[in-house]
């Protein structure tokens, strides 16, 4: 196998039916292939066995508290964006063992868990989702103390991404300069063309994945087109309706100085506390640790799950529950996706996805609220 | 400078188990448990700094983060001063001596010995914020040279909620200027009645060389705080320790944040300073 055929940052294109052969080899090498599938009027991720189980010709309409699914005639792969689900659930799984104790004549024994890792490739991360992925690692994995399970799942795993070439009404990751083109963190980067896809190289073992399907080269003009795909994209995001807008300049400061504004009581009249927001934020990292036991109470797993800051427990003390309102909730939740998350790792917590305006099922609009804080 | 943990590769969710060597039974609900750690290997390199403070883990209950309160030139052991508030210390009040538990740590910030030094030193600290104070104590007695004056400013509500009542009479021998309060007296009570931080007006600080460190209801300590800015003490001199749920201890879980920093791995001590946007916003 000749390496230097295909270095990093090299494009090459494969007929779309040649689709198939890719996933067909990544299943060779994986315990799974996921991607984008149509399953309960939803694009979800679920295993592929065949690239017909794609939604193709399927493009979705998104707005605050609305997803709606649409057919047409169409070859088209990936005009769908992004659905509920993000890669969060495959590195940090919304439920996990942590620890499990056993407990023989009296004596406890307590074991950290390595549960096996599932070595995973994913097909149809967005742009937005790879900012995720690279904000992800900077918590579980760059901070004082590493996230073992995450660590191990993360290095197994493969990423095919797609550039998008269209954007709903709740996309914003041009605002967040987190898209719509992918530049970082994926094996391999898809472009669909009208009738092939220009596939870019982002790492040796996408080199290598590739290498096994059939492709030709592509000019330096058939690059500079494909690279023209989520360009265009862009430049309609930035230019109006077909996306949501946000002023990030001074965003830390504008509500870090305003932690007693009155829209927080505002938005919390509508806010129903339901924690949807987190759920599908593909960011989010909050969980807690349940006690699992069997009924004798000799056997006990530690369970850490996905949790929210807006439920009471979540900042739960003996002396009571530091945030009751679900305005001091909703406060927490914005400024740490916003603000405080810039203290803490750098960069924002937002990659502008949309799914928290999409998933809330009373519309709220994140990007509203910052407006409104703002005073626009 | 609050001192910050080190990068670990180690898996933070590994527990040692521990063997309860001794149970001081400080008030009707109020315990100090000695824990020896069982693996040699841990007990072996098992450090702390004062202020740090342990997850103590039932099985079946789950975790709490306990401060740690004993001595930290003395590792045979390891006291935890726990007060029955929740479900967990709820159960470790059931256990006995000989009985096992779990221990993740230690975790966290730390308090300044370094600032301390040549400084006058001012504790503040209220009911179950004494034990995470304790070390530092300690640490003070045994290298009191090192330092200026030390003052314990110490409340409760009753004089039967004092904590370590019988180590007073050692602490002002080795030159801990004390003074305790309760806030309600008895027929027997010939102290202070009051807050502590009125403790604040018999002292006569010199600004620039007092470091003040409270633990304590957070409402205690906002008056310390106002007491201690009132005489010019500046915000980074001023250090805090702060509770907040965890779930994890090593900043992964989400759960201790307290505006941009996580109790646990940026605290539980902070400077004034750092907690001075936050302290008085109410819910944050």
């Amino acid at each position: 196998m000749n390496l230097a055929k295909l270095p990093i940052g090299s494009f090459v294109r494969i007929q779309k039916c040649d689709l198939q052969s890719l996933v067909a080899d990544l299943k060779q090498v994986h315990d799974r292939v996921v991607g984008p599938r149509e399953i309960d009027a939803a694009i979800v991720y679920d295993d592929l066995d065949h690239v017909d189980q794609l939604p193709i010709g399927v493009t979705d309409h998104q707005d605050g508290g609305v997803y709606r699914l649409t057919h047409q005639s169409s070859d088209s792969h990936f005009d769908y964006v992004v659905g509920p689900q993000s890669l969060k659930g495959f590195l940090f799984p919304p439920r996990e063992t942590v620890s499990e104790s056993v407990r023989t004549d009296g004596k406890w024994e307590i074991q950290a868990t390595e549960t096996p890792v599932m070595r995973i490739a994913v097909l149809g991360p967005r742009a937005c989702d790879l900012r995720a992925l690279a904000i992800q690692d900077k918590v579980f994995l760059e901070g004082p103390y590493v996230d073992p399970g995450y660590q191990r799942r993360r290095d197994a795993l493969f990423i095919v991404a797609v550039n998008c070439r269209r954007s709903v009404a709740t996309c914003f990751c041009h605002a967040m300069d987190c898209g719509p083109a992918v530049t970082s963190h994926f094996d391999l980067a898809l472009t669909e063309m009208d009738d092939h896809f220009a596939v870019e190289i982002g790492t040796p073992a996408g080199g290598l994945a590739i290498e096994a399907t059939s492709w030709v080269p592509m000019s330096e003009v058939e690059v500079a087109h494909a690279k023209q795909v989520p360009a265009a994209l862009e430049e309609s995001m930035q230019g109006g309706t077909s996306a949501r807008q946000m002023e990030t300049g001074g965003i830390r400061e504008l509500l870090m100085d305003n932690l007693e504004h009155p829209r927080w009581q505002e938005v919390a009249e509508r806010c129903l506390s339901c924690g949807n927001c987190t759920m599908v934020c593909p960011t989010c990292f909050c969980s807690s640790v349940d006690e699992v036991t069997d009924l004798s109470g000799d056997h006990v797993r530690r369970e850490r799950s996905w949790a929210s800051c807006f439920t009471a427990e979540h900042s739960y003390m003996h002396s009571g529950n530091v945030r009751k309102t679900t305005r001091s909730k909703y406060r927490q939740w914005l400024t740490h996706k916003l603000a405080t998350w810039q203290d803490q790792f750098d960069s924002s917590g937002c990659t502008g996805c949309g799914r928290c305006i999409t998933w809330c099922p009373v519309g709220i609009d994140l990007t509203e609220e910052v407006a409104a804080i703002r005073g626009e | 400078m609050v001192d910050r943990q080190s990068i670990t590769t180690a898996n933070p969710w590994v527990t040692n188990l521990a063997r309860i060597q001794g149970i001081d039974q400080e008030l009707p609900n109020v315990a100090t448990y000695d824990l020896v750690l069982e693996d040699p290997a841990a007990a072996g390199a098992f450090e702390f700094q004062p202020g740090q403070f342990n997850m103590l883990y039932l099985p079946g209950f789950g975790e709490a983060a306990i401060s740690i309160s004993s001595d930290p030139g003395k590792l045979t052991s390891l006291q935890h001063t726990v007060r029955v508030a929740g479900n967990v210390t709820t159960a470790l009040s059931r256990l006995h001596v000989g009985d096992q538990l779990g221990v993740r740590g230690p975790f966290g910030s730390a308090w300044p010995l370094e600032a301390c030094r040549g400084k006058d030193v001012v504790i503040a600290c209220g009911g179950i914020g004494l034990p995470p104070l304790r070390p530092l104590i300690y640490y003070l007695i045994q290298h009191r040279e090192t330092f200026g004056r030390v003052h314990l400013l110490y409340g409760a509500r009753t004089p039967g909620e004092l904590l370590f009542t019988n180590e007073f009479q050692q602490w002002r021998a080795a030159g801990i200027e004390m003074a305790v309060t309760v806030d309600l007296g008895s027929d027997d009570w010939t102290g202070d009645i009051g807050v502590v931080p009125l403790l604040f007006h018999r002292l006569h600080l010199d600004s620039n060389q007092t470091i003040v460190m409270t633990c304590g209801p957070e409402v205690m300590m906002r008056f310390v705080i106002f007491e201690a800015l009132a005489r010019g003490i500046d915000p980074e001199s001023i250090y805090l320790s702060m509770e907040r749920n965890m779930q994890c201890a090593v900043g992964l879980c989400g759960a201790c944040q307290l505006g941009p920093k996580f109790v646990c791995k940026d605290g539980p001590v902070f400077t004034y300073e750092q907690m001075e946007p936050y302290l008085m916003v109410g819910d944050l």
